[in-house]
């Protein structure tokens, strides 16, 4: 498989690094100075984690299968070990993702050792909800929706979920701990100071948190880490020959028999990667040779356009991403 | 004119380096090895602040082609710069703030260079967001003060520095930017530094560097200027990318982990989780676990990747020990030659956060490290002018304050001072009943009566005045309206109790004024501090063995859960005399509610200050369905036998198996 082709090709000095491990003893008492950005960061994810499992009542992790959620899992289980992650996985499924998610996802909750919640709103599973057909309501009900259904079902407090400062601008203010309203919503202007390490989760019955430990994370940092760390992802991520067809200037993935093909439309071989993974009739494919971890980054850093330009769903407007924050997207 | 411009702009977008295309495998082990730098700038939006960042984010080549595109688009659009890219559209991320042309909070960018990462933290720098400059800088290692060359030290120049240096930050870099319009005169850059050398010493920065910018025109920021050929100094990124900062006083010094979480996945293993705090771990270290105070020895670094021979300050361990120690999260394991002192008691400086005003003696929760206990803070012994660093009189400290104040935990606290470490020196304080974080604080040092005062053990317990009173003591608290009728039913629970020969104690919010609180007034700081020694008071009382009734309006959910915290389970009592404010002020026994509503009385509660009724009171008087003396029957019942019901005198069995 070529994920893990991607693994072994690690150059010597790459493999099997890890960030914490391998001070020997001839290197005496290394100093903090020493510790690399990578190191820190890593320190500060796992310091969240273990602050939301002793403060919460009831938390789960949000996990997409994206390479993000790769990474935040990871961490997870770095900050527990060797006990596994303290709390449940929660894929919320908009029946839309590409198969190779879904079979990801599956290994991985194998492999943790974690319990796997999926839930699909029922609402949207009725009434046929696609992206095809309902546009923006595909994301709201499935999502938005299907996200605020999942946490009052199970009656989560506090919720993981894999955002970075650095994809967009609204992220970039938001708190590591970020405190909704017992309706989900977040309020911007009413934001709890958060200052050193000292993050407050405490919150009144119905209210809830949206812990981001890969806050400070960039996006070449996940990369990174995932190569120096040998953390599977999806093979989606890799560039392979895949059927694909081009519309309103995204190159889109004929994933399933559920792509509805236009009239002459026919869907055509192209050595294909992608950069962000959603559901597939949403995801812009680049075309791209690259097939291994470090060519990925080659190939991301070479890039002059950023990373959500494949992400559909911020195209609307310039705020829209801080409108459906505020709405309790996440 | 706008073609031109697109051109010109476009060449300076993102631009990958060159190691990239060539050798990816030596570029990644470049970046792996990458230190980070973690900074703040100060500065108001006059001074250019956010288009220093945008200006830092774009030559440092960070800016995507077509988030380029969109903001040539936002800056026609929106822009102040005319024509030309107005860089702070790149950081001013709210919508609010894009409309406003401000920045209202903080906001935190990224950008890499061949030698470092950084995470800078972007502020507001108006003084009614004083708290998020606090925020921002807390988390930061070095910061960068703008000055407007047109307008010198300003008072906000002044402030900024001052919180900076608060805070902690020992490495200052002072922009003196816009540069090209006062025609990049040395003399001016040197006037400007020689006064702010002068204010600087006087709140002890001793170094700083500074430097002539521009950021509109990208002057000395990533490449060194022409237009001042008299400045060689080092230019600001070639600064931030050089500066040292591993001289941290907790990393050097001896070895703390705050344990955050105890790691048990089975019985043969015990693990305690924290991120290191100071020092560095081997095994084989001697520690001490604190407050305990107890020794043990470390026999295993545990990481995911394999057991460490040593770990530093600001890694992610998990520790065994190799003795069954008692040891839970909030516990502090150091070494044990050098361990962090202990207190209850400290001077702190506290930066106060929330719109709603600091209230002295009200408690509030206090986390420090891992550590969650209760404080009081007793009211401030000066306020501290933030312009001019002057000490002001103060009863409170409001939204943005910066103050001085004694405080007191319910538990000791295993602390170091804020100057010896950000770690276990800094604090939030909770609004326990919002959960707000309403205040940052730094602990100065401990008070010295909090190590001499210690608890006399008394051979004649509690239990033992209880005992030969023959009840359990409890405190019964009435709370509710002025008038509502809580003296007149505690008056008559007091009278049944002793006519069954229990031994009591009638507290009177009323009597109590006229002496142990006559310097009390009826503001909110005064309600609090009221109830807190009435308390204390109920407190010894109970410890005596009585049964304690306290008839007081308080009205404050927060002070009666702080009494109720200090008494054993089960003893705390609160009775809810329920009357609706129209019923009490048609009663109106003592012609208060007349003169409250005449405006002759201020701070009346009910009319011009708040009742927060309790949530679970123990015992609800209706007092319009139910008489004094079938309330105090009621109650007597709740108190002696744990019923509320009434005792029924027509059923012979009723005190069977009551204990009665």
């Amino acid at each position: 498989m070529q994920l893990y082709a991607a693994c072994t090709a690690a150059p010597a000095g790459f493999e099997g690094v890890s960030t914490t491990a391998k001070a020997t003893s001839s290197e005496a008492r290394i100093s903090a100075e020493r510790l690399t950005h990578l190191q820190r960061l890593e320190a500060e994810s796992i310091h969240i984690f273990r602050e939301v499992v002793a403060e919460a009542e009831n938390p789960v992790m949000l996990y997409s299968v994206g390479k993000d959620s790769a990474c935040m899992l990871h961490l997870a289980r770095k900050a527990f070990h060797p006990s596994p992650p303290p709390f449940p996985m929660l894929h919320v499924d908009t029946t839309w993702k590409f198969k190779a998610m879904y079979e990801m996802r599956g290994r991985m909750a194998r492999e943790s050792g974690m319990e796997l919640i999926v839930h699909q709103n029922p609402e949207a599973k009725e009434k046929g909800i696609n992206p095809f057909d309902h546009g923006p309501l595909h994301t709201d009900m499935w999502k938005t929706q299907g996200l605020k259904q999942a946490l009052d079902k199970y009656e989560f407090d506090v919720a993981f979920g894999g955002a970075r400062r650095d994809e967009e601008k609204s992220r970039a203010k938001e708190r590591i701990f970020s405190f909704r309203a017992a309706n989900h919503v977040w309020d911007p202007k009413n934001q709890r100071p958060e200052l050193w390490r000292l993050y407050n989760a405490r919150k009144s019955r119905g209210e809830s948190i949206r812990v981001f430990p890969i806050s400070n994370w960039t996006e070449l940092d996940i990369w990174q880490y995932i190569h120096l760390e040998n953390i599977p992802i999806v093979p989606l991520y890799f560039s392979e020959m895949r059927p694909t067809v081009e519309r309103d200037g995204l190159l889109l993935m004929v994933d399933d028999e559920r792509f509805p093909l236009l009239p002459g439309e026919e869907p055509v071989m192209r050595p294909i990667r992608f950069r962000t993974l959603g559901c597939y009739p949403l995801s812009g494919a680049v075309i791209s040779e690259a097939a291994t971890l470090p060519e990925v980054i080659q190939e991301m850093l070479l890039t002059t356009t950023s990373e959500r330009q494949g992400r559909a769903i911020d195209h609307d407007q310039a705020a829209s991403m801080e409108k459906k924050k505020r709405e309790g997207y996440f | 004119m706008t073609e031109t411009l697109s051109d010109a702009s476009r060449a300076s977008a993102y631009k990958a380096h060159d190691l990239i295309a060539e050798d990816i495998d030596a570029y990644l082990l470049q970046h792996q090895h990458k230190s980070l730098l973690r900074f703040i700038t100060c500065g108001s939006v006059d001074d250019g602040k956010s288009t220093l960042i945008g200006r830092l984010l774009y030559d440092s080549k960070m800016i995507f082609e077509d988030q380029l595109a969109a903001l040539e688009a936002d800056s026609k659009r929106v822009g102040t710069q005319g024509q030309e890219i107005d860089f702070a559209l790149l950081v001013d991320g709210l919508a609010a703030e894009r409309e406003q042309g401000i920045t209202i909070d903080v906001a935190y960018r990224f950008f890499a260079t061949d030698r470092r990462k950084f995470i800078v933290a972007d502020t507001p720098g108006h003084e009614q967001y004083t708290r998020n400059m606090v925020t921002g800088a807390s988390t930061a290692d070095l910061a960068v003060i703008l000055i407007d060359a047109r307008k010198g030290v300003l008072t906000q120049t002044r402030r900024h520095s001052y919180l900076a240096r608060l805070i902690g930050i020992r490495h200052m870099v002072l922009a003196i930017n816009k540069m090209d319009l006062v025609n990049y005169d040395h003399a001016v850059f040197d006037r400007i530094v020689a006064d702010y050398r002068a204010f600087a010493a006087g709140i002890g920065i001793d170094a700083f560097i500074p430097i002539p910018v521009s950021g509109l025109r990208g002057d000395n920021i990533t490449t060194r200027s022409d237009a001042t050929p008299w400045y060689t100094g080092p230019v600001l990124l070639d600064h931030l990318e050089t500066v040292e900062i591993g001289d941290d006083p907790a990393s050097t010094g001896p070895f703390r982990m705050p344990v955050q979480w105890v790691n048990r996945p089975n019985l043969d293993f015990r693990g305690f989780s924290g991120l290191i705090a100071g020092g560095s771990v081997s095994p084989g270290d001697t520690v001490r676990i604190l407050p305990s105070g107890r020794t043990s020895t470390v026999a295993r670094v545990v990481t995911f990747d394999g057991d460490l021979p040593v770990a530093v300050t600001g890694q992610s361990v998990t520790i065994t020990l190799a003795d069954e120690v008692d040891c839970s999260r909030g516990d502090v394991i150091a070494a044990a030659g050098a361990p962090p002192q202990v207190a209850d008691q400290f001077e702190t400086t506290i930066v106060w956060m929330a719109d709603d005003e600091m209230l002295p003696g009200r408690p509030y929760w206090l986390k420090l490290g891992t550590q969650m206990v209760t404080a009081v803070v007793q009211p401030p012994k000066y306020q501290v002018n933030v312009n001019t660093m002057e000490h002001l009189a103060a009863k409170t400290l409001g939204l943005n304050a910066i103050g001085v104040a004694n405080l007191s935990t319910d538990r000791p606290l295993v602390f170091e001072p804020y100057e010896t470490s950000r770690d276990l020196g800094g604090f939030i304080l909770i609004d326990k009943m919002t959960n707000a974080t309403v205040a940052a604080g730094l602990v100065n040092f401990s008070l010295r009566r909090a190590q001499n005062v210690h608890w006399q053990a008394i051979d004649i317990d509690r239990d033992a005045h209880a005992a030969q009173k023959g009840q359990r003591p409890k405190l019964l608290w009435f709370t509710g309206l002025s008038g509502s009728g809580k003296s007149t039913i505690a008056n008559l629970v007091e009278k049944r109790l002793f006519a069954l020969g229990k031994h009591s104690f009638l507290l009177d919010g009323d009597n109590v004024r006229h002496g142990l609180n006559r310097d009390l007034g009826f503001t909110d700081a005064d309600r609090v501090e009221n109830i807190r020694r009435v308390g204390e008071v109920a407190k010894l009382m109970t410890d005596s063995g009585l049964i304690v009734l306290a008839a007081f309006i308080s009205p404050f959910r927060a002070e009666r859960d702080m009494v109720r915290s200090m008494l054993p389970e089960g003893e705390f009592i609160e009775v809810f005399v329920d009357t609706p404010l129209a019923e009490a002020e048609k009663r109106d026994v003592k012609g208060l509610y007349k003169k409250a509503r005449a405006g002759q009385l201020k701070n009346f509660t009910g009319i011009d200050s708040p009742y927060e009724p309790p949530e679970n009171p123990e015992v609800v008087i209706d007092t319009t369905e139910m008489s004094p003396d079938q309330a105090a029957e009621h109650i007597v019942a709740r108190v002696l036998w744990g019923r509320s019901e009434i005792p029924d005198d027509e059923d012979p069995d009723w005190f069977k198996g009551r204990g009665i």
